[in-house]
């Protein structure tokens, strides 16, 4: 592993902190406050190649390494978290059928996903199947060439607006939703498939978090994603690689709070000097540059070892996600206290920032969840039999 | 139908500018970019291309070896092919020296269209254009807020006090374009990817013919100084004194500047 980042990395981070600083930034309070989806960005990031960054040159994408990829995520979400989650949702999205897709599925999907024209979510939570996936109701009933599927999902980003959801239903209840899990792939316009409602929000604002109601959707066999029963370890195999993706949103997150921060503690005068003159507003800076750091060069290596099909990268990348997800929280709370009344109010970015960063300590698998991939690769290296939550 | 922009390398115009000891700008103490208003001329000549009026478009610049970085990142926004003149002898080339090399380039390239800024961000002397034109001996049509090639003719609109001109010559011509001519796009990421496989070809004084000599050490002109703006006087401020007072004390200040 070169401990650098390359000049084409270089440049995509040039490239794409512009494109943020001058189209994204500008429009983070307002798609915060409207809560509308930003479909004028989605159509720019589009253009500008950065939906299709995980697929294949084959399939129409730019096809970066993670490093790359994180660069992209983080870049957006330093300047707006809602916006940084259009490339990364269509990746969540995007994985499966990467992973587990058949030839005639790829080539059928991939290049509408990649140019940006197709939108992808990710159907695994239901309301009660949060962190225990397994305890999914969701069922798929063969019917001739086809499946009828039935369930409802919730808290499914993007679900509302996405033209293809990867729905994961019981094809085989009795032997539970581990061995009996199957995955699919459902375009929005199936019969029966519907987006009855969205969450409100106190963070991620204008990115719509779907409920998902299947009633009898009828689902083609072609559009099952690997054979019946591996619903479950594709669901994991995607969550383990994705979620370098939000542990790069949160890095980008900290860093937007950190540069808000120190750009206003060195122009808000109090007791005759800037507030950055003050040694313990300087303390607060100095942890808060550090500890993103630290959070940013985790994530890049988990990053690198997803690339390199490492066999424990799930303990790097839920490592990542765990540290830069708890970073994002404590840096953005920091930039609040820097900007004292100032960041607690709408007028300065901190406070959405500070909600902003909150749902990277929930989503894609809790901290606590976190916690237990991290225990279960720890004591398989150990040679400590697996624990009983593994 | 072939347009050659040439652009050149600046620091970053929020960066603060460096001299070195012979008043020269410090190319190497800030970030650089793509002279802002060289990015319009970028912009227009894609556009043109894209509308199928022109066939080719080519990047020339003059400047460091680390100006390549700039015609990479013009490639990224779109066009074919750059060329990029090196030579430690043109370090702290005035105008009339960088008019000379890029005249030399150009004709050796013989596009239908040379196009330009209006100005550089760094020296805004904005006399390169109207120098390449005269040592080349073809038409220029400067500042347009517009650019249009048909048939053998080269039409720009200019902006005026009035309203437009619209002014037109035969090919080949020099031209320079103003921000009036679109945003410039951002590069893609396929862009970026494509643009490292571009053709970027380097030249030296020698390769063009040219030599030191004939470019007087590569300036006629000479920086004498070099000086920040000088910082405005504090407002006057009148405290303490009546409301009457103070208003009397406004009035005949703005009497005086007459403008009461």
């Amino acid at each position: 592993m070169t401990y650098r980042l390359s000049d084409e990395q270089i440049e995509l981070r040039r490239i794409v902190r512009e494109l943020a600083e001058e189209q994204i930034a500008p429009r983070a309070a307002e798609i915060d406050a409207t809560a509308e989806f930003p479909w004028d960005l989605k159509e720019l990031l589009a253009r500008q190649d950065l939906l299709g960054t995980a697929v294949p040159a084959a399939y129409g994408g730019t096809e970066l390494d993670g490093v790359g990829q994180a660069i992209v995520a983080e870049e957006i979400a330093r300047a707006d978290a809602t916006t940084s989650l259009i490339p990364i949702v269509q990746k969540l999205g995007s994985l499966p059928i990467l992973l587990a897709g058949s030839d005639e599925q790829k080539d059928r999907f991939l290049p509408r996903l990649a140019s940006g024209e197709w939108l992808a979510a990710f159907g695994l939570s239901e309301a009660s199947a949060g962190s225990d996936v397994s305890a999914l109701r969701t069922r798929a009933r063969r019917d001739g060439d086809d499946y009828l599927l039935s369930g409802s999902k919730r808290f499914i980003t993007h679900g509302s607006i996405a033209n293809l959801v990867i729905i994961f239903a019981l094809t085989d209840p009795s032997a539970g939703g581990r061995k009996g899990m199957s995955a699919f792939i459902v375009e929005r316009d199936t019969p029966g498939f519907s987006a009855p409602r969205v969450e409100h929000k106190m963070g991620i604002r204008g990115s719509p978090t779907a409920e998902l109601l299947l009633e009898d959707a009828r689902v083609p066999a072609a559009n099952r994603l690997g054979e019946e029963g591996e619903g479950f370890k594709i669901a994991m195999a995607t969550l383990d690689r994705s979620r370098v993706a939000i542990a790069a949103q949160a890095v980008g997150i900290a860093q937007g709070a950190t540069d808000y921060a120190l750009a206003y503690a060195a122009q808000r005068e109090q007791f005759g000097e800037p507030v950055a003159e003050l040694q313990g507003i300087q303390f607060m800076l100095a942890d808060m540059a550090s500890q993103t750091e630290a959070a940013r060069h985790l994530t890049y290596a988990a990053a690198a070892a997803v690339d390199a099909g490492a066999p424990d990268l799930a303990y790097l990348t839920s490592s990542a996600k765990l540290v830069a997800g708890d970073t994002a929280m404590r840096v953005t709370t920091d930039a609040v206290q820097v900007l004292g009344g100032y960041g607690f109010i709408t007028e300065y970015p901190v406070e959405r920032m500070m909600r902003d960063a909150k749902i990277t300590q929930l989503y894609e698998g809790t901290q606590q969840i976190q916690r237990l991939v991290i225990a279960r690769q720890l004591l398989r290296r150990a040679g400590v039999a697996r624990s009983k939550t593994s | 139908m072939k347009i050659v922009v040439c652009i050149k390398q600046v620091p970053a115009t929020t960066a603060e500018k460096r001299y070195t000891s012979n008043l020269r700008l410090d190319r190497a103490a800030s970030e650089s970019v793509i002279n802002p208003l060289d990015e319009y001329a970028i912009e227009q000549a894609l556009r043109l291309q894209e509308s199928g009026a022109v066939e080719s478009v080519g990047y020339l610049s003059m400047g460091p070896d680390a100006a390549g970085e700039a015609l990479r990142r013009a490639l990224a926004m779109g066009g074919d092919e750059a060329w990029l003149v090196t030579d430690s002898a043109l370090a702290g080339s005035d105008e009339w020296a960088t008019a000379r090399v890029l005249a030399t380039a150009l004709d050796r390239l013989a596009p239908d269209v040379a196009l330009m800024g209006m100005a550089s961000d760094d020296a805004r002397g904005s006399l390169v254009p109207g120098a390449v034109a005269a040592l080349r001996g073809v038409p220029l049509l400067s500042y347009g807020s517009e650019l249009r090639v048909e048939g053998s003719v080269a039409r720009i609109r200019r902006l005026t006090a009035a309203g437009f001109d619209i002014i037109e010559a035969p090919l080949p011509v020099v031209a320079s374009v103003t921000d009036q001519v679109g945003e410039p796009r951002y590069a893609s990421l396929k862009g970026i990817m494509a643009a490292r496989r571009k053709p970027l070809e380097t030249w030296s004084l020698d390769d063009l013919g040219l030599s030191a000599d004939e470019l007087q050490g590569a300036a006629l002109t000479r920086v004498v100084e070099a000086r920040k703006p000088e910082a405005k006087p504090p407002p006057e401020r009148i405290e303490n004194v009546s409301a009457d007072d103070a208003a009397t004390r406004i009035a005949d200040r703005l009497a005086a500047w007459k403008v009461i």
